[in-house]
């Protein structure tokens, strides 16, 4: 009574397979996409002064010739020691005259998430009011320029990563800005150490072109 | 002479490749969510720089490409081999600064997104690092101009030993 289902024949699954398998290696790339994500400072508006005074001390000029070279603050300098030399500059530890100003400052942190913070999450600290100017020649190649930017953002990130494993005993980059404290805990990080890297205009440094 | 008789006679032996789809369509699986697809074909050769701050970009849909580097074989023959700047899948031919046109591609892109993700459009800059940065400061200059403030030097992650990284 029971008739039997005739049954597929399976062996050129392997074929429609192996086609698909094709297509997708053909028309797909792995490469994910990776770098430094930084923020362009905006145009400013036509009836702004531009000319805004800031404490010398305050200011950290890099500079970044036509041939590659590093000047920071008036010396020439090797790529590699520019992250020291900004971590310097952003905390300023022996409080020296010619680094920038601290500020006594007070950020929220969320309520109880540090015992090294009061009860009600306030840091209170000094937190530096220094900036520094990345300036660059038109010639400059820009392998050169991100090395630089690289080493400054490196110098920023260090900090945090030593602020947060200090009070939070996290690294800072493991805060899952999902998390809305941890988010606040970022948020409070990133005003205790500035990312203050201004990019000046585009002019030319270092003789003629 | 029996004790060798085993080896002929009995025709070729077939391997049972009943489960070859099966690896197959794993293969095929494991492709299809570990790739993205291919958009754009990039006219110019870019070699972007090492370093080793470099972050993931997040969410794809909010990224669009500018490409700088010198063009590809082909291209070269239309365009001359100075360094031409490849907006998604189209080569700026325009002399001197773009402005007009990354502008445009600006608001093009940004046409693209929902209300809430406008002012969250990143750029992603793949740029070759021979290319002199005259021309990395006009786009700049021109994204700044068109709103677009938000940026991604694209770069590789470079990993340095213990003893320079101190």
């Amino acid at each position: 009574m029971a008739r039997s289902t005739p049954e597929v024949n399976g062996g050129s699954l392997a074929d429609i397979a192996f086609l698909l398998l094709i297509f997708f290696l053909v028309t797909t790339t792995m490469d994910t996409d990776t770098g430094i994500t930084r923020l362009l400072p905006p145009e400013p508006e036509e009836d702004q002064i531009t000319d805004v005074k800031v404490n010398k001390r305050n200011v950290l000029v890099v500079l970044l010739n036509r041939s590659d070279l590093l000047m920071v603050g008036g010396e020439v300098m090797d790529r590699l020691a520019l992250k020291d030399k900004t971590m310097e500059f952003f905390t300023n530890p022996l409080n020296k005259d010619n680094l920038p100003v601290m500020e006594e400052t007070e950020i929220q942190f969320p309520p109880g998430s540090s015992s090294l913070l009061t009860p009600d999450g306030m840091w209170r600290g000094k937190v530096s009011k220094g900036v520094i100017s990345l300036q660059n020649d038109r010639t400059t190649t820009y392998g050169a320029y991100l090395q630089v930017q690289n080493e400054l953002v490196a110098a920023v990130n260090t900090l945090r990563n030593d602020f947060c494993r200090l009070y939070f005993d996290k690294e800072y980059d493991e805060l899952n800005t999902a998390n809305p404290i941890e988010e606040e805990i970022q948020a409070g990080i990133r005003k205790r150490y500035k990312m203050n890297i201004s990019e000046s205009d585009p002019k030319t440094i270092g003789g003629r072109n | 002479m029996s004790k060798f008789r085993k080896k002929g006679g009995k025709g070729l032996q077939t391997i049972n490749t009943s489960s070859l789809p099966d690896i197959v369509f794993m293969l095929l699986f494991f492709f299809m969510v570990a790739t993205t697809m291919r958009e754009t074909e990039v006219q110019v050769k870019v070699k972007v720089p090492e370093a080793t701050e470099v972050k993931k970009l997040e969410k794809k849909s909010l990224v669009s490409y500018i490409y700088i580097g010198r063009p590809v074989a082909n291209v070269a023959r239309m365009y001359g081999s100075e360094p031409l700047i490849q907006l998604n899948d189209k080569l700026v031919s325009d002399e001197g600064i773009p402005y007009a046109t990354i502008q445009d591609f600006v608001l093009f892109e940004r046409e693209k997104l929902t209300e809430a993700d406008k002012n969250k459009m990143v750029m992603s800059m793949r740029i070759d690092e021979n290319i002199s940065m005259g021309k990395v400061d006009d786009v700049k200059q021109a994204l700044r101009r068109a709103k677009s403030l938000i940026i991604n030097y694209s770069a590789r992650k470079e990993y340095r030993d213990q003893g320079r990284q101190r």
